[in-house]
């Protein structure tokens, strides 16, 4: 069936997602069907909220495998991110496991409030075919309050009261901790290469 | 917003039409604006929700977040919202009336989408919060200081805090950066300004003296009166850290 089908995980935001394909001129399909998830040419995770919610209808749907298995471009969104990740600090629940990584509670100090709401600038820290044509530096949408570290599965930082991954890969799976749906031109662009990708 | 339209008034009266909402939006959008926030201001006083039906239009257009805020007064409301697009929900009147709504809301969305307006008045000396602001004729004391309704929002789970500080209101003479700097301190939460931009330097001010995440302004924007890029230029020429 081939298109871009996103997973309903269940997250409150996901028109915001639909809207900004169709600014690109093209269509996604919100699913949580195996056959439609799997035939895709390239497949979506958002997500707001709770992860363990979201485990929780993932695998009601019977997601979590067909998840692990698939072999075309995926890009995960927010919780996402955390979700294809081991799971967080912020409750003990196995997520996917495809990236290594846990999330942990950004640090609240003065002058980095919590949750961190608003635009930061991002540095790349490896080549990847997510950021072609975004010029280092450029700025993204981010609403978190927990977020990966640093690893070598990290492909782009932004800094809160540390740094942490903004972006991060591991072979056809790639993710981001902010809204590229909201980031204007460079998460349109953003959006436009993953599509793009070769599978 | 009132009816549709988007419509400004001075220290919450007299408020005037000023606009089509989606021609507004994708010219703030276009000019660079790093957030909407779109108020339907007599949504809590006639009692009524927000009219929803061009929450879907905006989002359809807008390429960065936006917020909703008017009469939203239940779980199911602010879900409707957010599944129409909008990336946030503000409540204030209904937060007053129901705090606990606060803390339905953050474990159901999570922190971040729950934004708390506050509308504060500065009054012998103390700060208090007022409710149903956007009609001049049923505007009344809360009966709360505000610093203790900023703790209290914060513990039930607010993600951001918008202080409108209404003896500024429209009056364009600067924000009220003494009182915004009193909630920062004890402010954990992203605090946006909102009440009294009339210059550039106001913007620079408040960031400097108030050390506030964001600032919020319509009347100078709806009059273009201070184009945003010229704005963000001079912020950043300032050294405030803003995406340009």
């Amino acid at each position: 069936m081939g298109g871009i089908a996103i997973i309903d995980s269940g997250g409150a935001n996901i028109a915001s997602l639909l809207f900004a394909f169709q600014r690109l001129g093209t269509t996604a399909t919100l699913t949580v069907d195996a056959d439609e998830i799997r035939s895709a040419d390239c497949v979506l995770l958002p997500g707001v909220g709770a992860a363990r919610d979201a485990m929780t209808r993932l695998s009601d749907a019977g997601l979590v495998d067909v998840i692990k298995s698939l072999e075309q471009p995926v890009l995960g969104i927010c919780l996402g991110m955390q979700l294809l990740c081991e799971g967080s600090e912020e409750e003990d629940v196995e997520c996917l496991g495809i990236v290594p990584g846990v999330a942990a509670r950004l640090p609240s100090a003065p002058d980095f409030p919590v949750p961190n709401m608003g635009w930061c600038a991002t540095r790349q820290v490896a080549d990847h075919a997510i950021l072609a044509d975004i010029a280092d530096a450029s700025f993204f949408y981010f609403l978190h309050s927990y977020a990966l570290p640093v690893s070598e599965f990290t492909l782009a930082t932004a800094e809160h009261a540390n740094p942490f991954s903004a972006i991060i890969g591991r072979k056809n799976f790639v993710a981001a901790q902010f809204h590229p749906e909201r980031s204007s031109a460079a998460g349109a662009r953003l959006l436009r290469n993953f599509i793009e990708m070769p599978s | 917003m009132r009816d549709g339209v988007v419509v400004k008034g001075v220290q919450f009266r007299n408020h005037r039409v000023v606009g089509d909402i989606l021609e507004l939006a994708e010219r703030y959008c276009a000019e660079g604006a790093d957030e909407l926030v779109f108020y339907d201001i007599t949504a809590s006083p006639d009692d009524r929700s927000v009219d929803r039906s061009w929450v879907s239009r905006v989002a359809a257009v807008l390429d960065i977040p936006f917020c909703v805020a008017g009469g939203i007064r239940s779980v199911e409301a602010a879900e409707d919202v957010l599944n129409k697009g909008a990336d946030k929900i503000s409540i204030n009147s209904p937060a007053l009336a129901e705090p606990e709504l606060i803390s339905d809301l953050a474990r159901r969305f999570g922190s971040q989408c729950v934004v708390i307006g506050i509308d504060s008045r500065e009054e012998g000396g103390g700060y208090f919060v007022y409710q149903y602001t956007g009609d001049p004729d049923k505007t009344l004391a809360a009966q709360r200081a505000t610093l203790d309704w900023v703790r209290e929002v914060q513990e039930r789970g607010a993600g951001e805090i918008v202080l409108n500080c209404m003896n500024q209101d429209g009056v364009r003479k600067g924000y009220d950066n003494e009182q915004l700097a009193a909630v920062r301190a004890i402010c954990k939460v992203p605090l946006i300004a909102s009440g009294g931009a009339g210059t550039m330097d106001h913007f620079l001010q408040v960031f400097e003296r108030a050390n506030v995440d964001g600032a919020l302004a319509a009347s100078v924007f709806h009059s273009a009166e201070i184009p945003i890029p010229d704005l963000k230029a001079y912020l950043a020429d300032h050294r405030v850290h803003i995406r340009n």
